[in-house]
């Protein structure tokens, strides 16, 4: 593997990693405050498993790297400014409300498991094992979350108004998702990674019809997106702050 | 001195227990794929059963301890994903266990984990097949929450994947 490709297969694992870390986050903000306690724990997992797939996507980061697999995530996670993370919009806005945090874990889920399927054959073996066991726990995931779409958009008046509002904020962010990621010829080329566009109608074909059955109107906004995943909203600084400030106030403690 | 043999780091593997089931040990479970021995160093492979399960790491110190314990010059673990793990690897005796322990095991897939696989236990208590999912999320990340028609009783569920 030459250097720039490498570089950019790096970007692109930290772009994977990074999304799984961040939703992971914002998922656990859920735990003590889910409307009953079984959504309660299903976040809490939701959380922690996302938060795991990134610990996988960074272990081959550090593997490339040749890093030592804790402390080099523990960088990762820990010692990187939001300048250096490359997750995209949509995983760091605030958790909104039910609807809003439910929407997007969907939107998300739908997302990750046409990605993981097309990942789970690429030429880098490390990559395709990693996708392949991704893709098994997502199964959890998505089957959690379309239910809960449908009871949402089908139920009151009231949930799906939520519904509604939600899709129409989150709509625009995910065309993020899809963008070209710098270098992505190579990387398809080299048959690493699948072309974006492709994943993206795969995954409308998932997503839509849903939207369609519980009669949630998709947003015809002019496609302002994609920005690159350099640029990050206000919300992230916010979000890396709490989770870095104690390690940051004491890198050497071991607890 | 003789160094220890690949049965005998074996052994001492089934010793080592999940932490979050300690009545199964990690050879039972399928986490131990591999054991390389090359004089007095011994390399271990595990692969994780949720990529985010917290046990892991203790399992790898565990099996840190267990080998240094037992003379074993450098002790390596390492964790693959390839193949990535499989509930059918559970074994017939680690079955039994997890349903001694009050865990129904996972139902068997044959390699294709389907979502109508995701509703299936036996209650590890009556042993009946009518049950009912509660939540496929419990205590943790590799148990669901199921209830029993039959018995009446709610149980977990070491969930397929």
């Amino acid at each position: 593997m030459n250097e720039q490709l490498r570089h950019a297969l790096i970007q692109h694992l930290l772009a994977y990693g990074d999304d799984e870390l961040i939703l992971g986050h914002r998922d656990s903000e859920w735990c003590g405050h889910a409307p009953i306690i079984e959504e309660d724990i299903a976040f809490a997992n939701l959380a922690l498993d996302e938060i795991g797939h990134a610990a996988q996507w960074y272990a081959i980061v550090s593997e490339l790297e040749g890093k030592d697999l804790i402390a080099y995530t523990e960088k990762l996670v820990f010692f990187r400014s939001k300048e250096e993370y490359r997750c995209a919009q949509i995983v760091e806005l605030p958790t909104g409300d039910w609807a809003f945090s439910m929407l997007r874990q969907f939107l998300f889920d739908a997302y990750e498991s046409v990605l993981l399927d097309a990942l789970s054959k690429s030429a880098l073996e490390p990559v395709a094992a990693t996708a392949e066991k991704i893709l098994k726990e997502e199964i959890y995931h998505l089957r959690h979350t379309d239910a809960w779409v449908r009871r949402l958009g089908l139920g009151t008046d009231e949930s799906h108004r939520r519904m509604q509002r939600a899709l129409e904020t989150l709509w625009p962010y995910t065309h993020q998702l899809f963008a070209p990621v710098p270098h992505e010829d190579l990387l398809v080329q080299a048959g690493y990674i699948p072309d974006l566009a492709s994943i993206r109608s795969k995954w409308e074909e998932k997503v839509l019809p849903i939207f369609e059955k519980c009669e949630l109107r998709v947003p015809d906004e002019a496609k302002s997106y994609p920005v690159s995943r350099r640029e990050h909203t206000p919300h992230l600084e916010v979000l890396l702050s709490e989770m870095q400030v104690l390690t940051r106030m004491d890198p050497d403690a071991e607890w | 001195m003789a160094f220890l043999t690949s049965e005998q780091v074996w052994k001492l593997l089934e010793d080592v227990k999940d932490p979050e089931i300690p009545v199964v040990s990690v050879v039972e479970m399928g986490i131990v794929r591999k054991v390389e021995i090359e004089e007095n160093d011994v390399k271990v492979i595990l692969t994780p059963t949720f990529s985010g399960c917290p046990a892991l790491h203790v399992m790898k110190e565990d099996i840190e301890t267990k080998l240094e314990k037992a003379g074993v010059g450098r002790v390596e673990v390492i964790f693959s994903n390839s193949p990535p793990w499989n509930s059918d690897w559970i074994s017939d005796e680690a079955r039994r266990k997890l349903r001694e322990f009050g865990l129904a095991p996972p139902p068997r897939h044959g390699g294709v984990l389907d979502v109508s696989m995701l509703d299936v236990a036996a209650c590890p208590y009556c042993g009946s097949e009518d049950t009912t999912l509660k939540n496929s999320f419990g205590p943790t990340l590799c148990r669901a929450i199921f209830y029993c028609n039959a018995c009446q009783q709610p149980f977990e569920q070491f969930k397929p994947l």
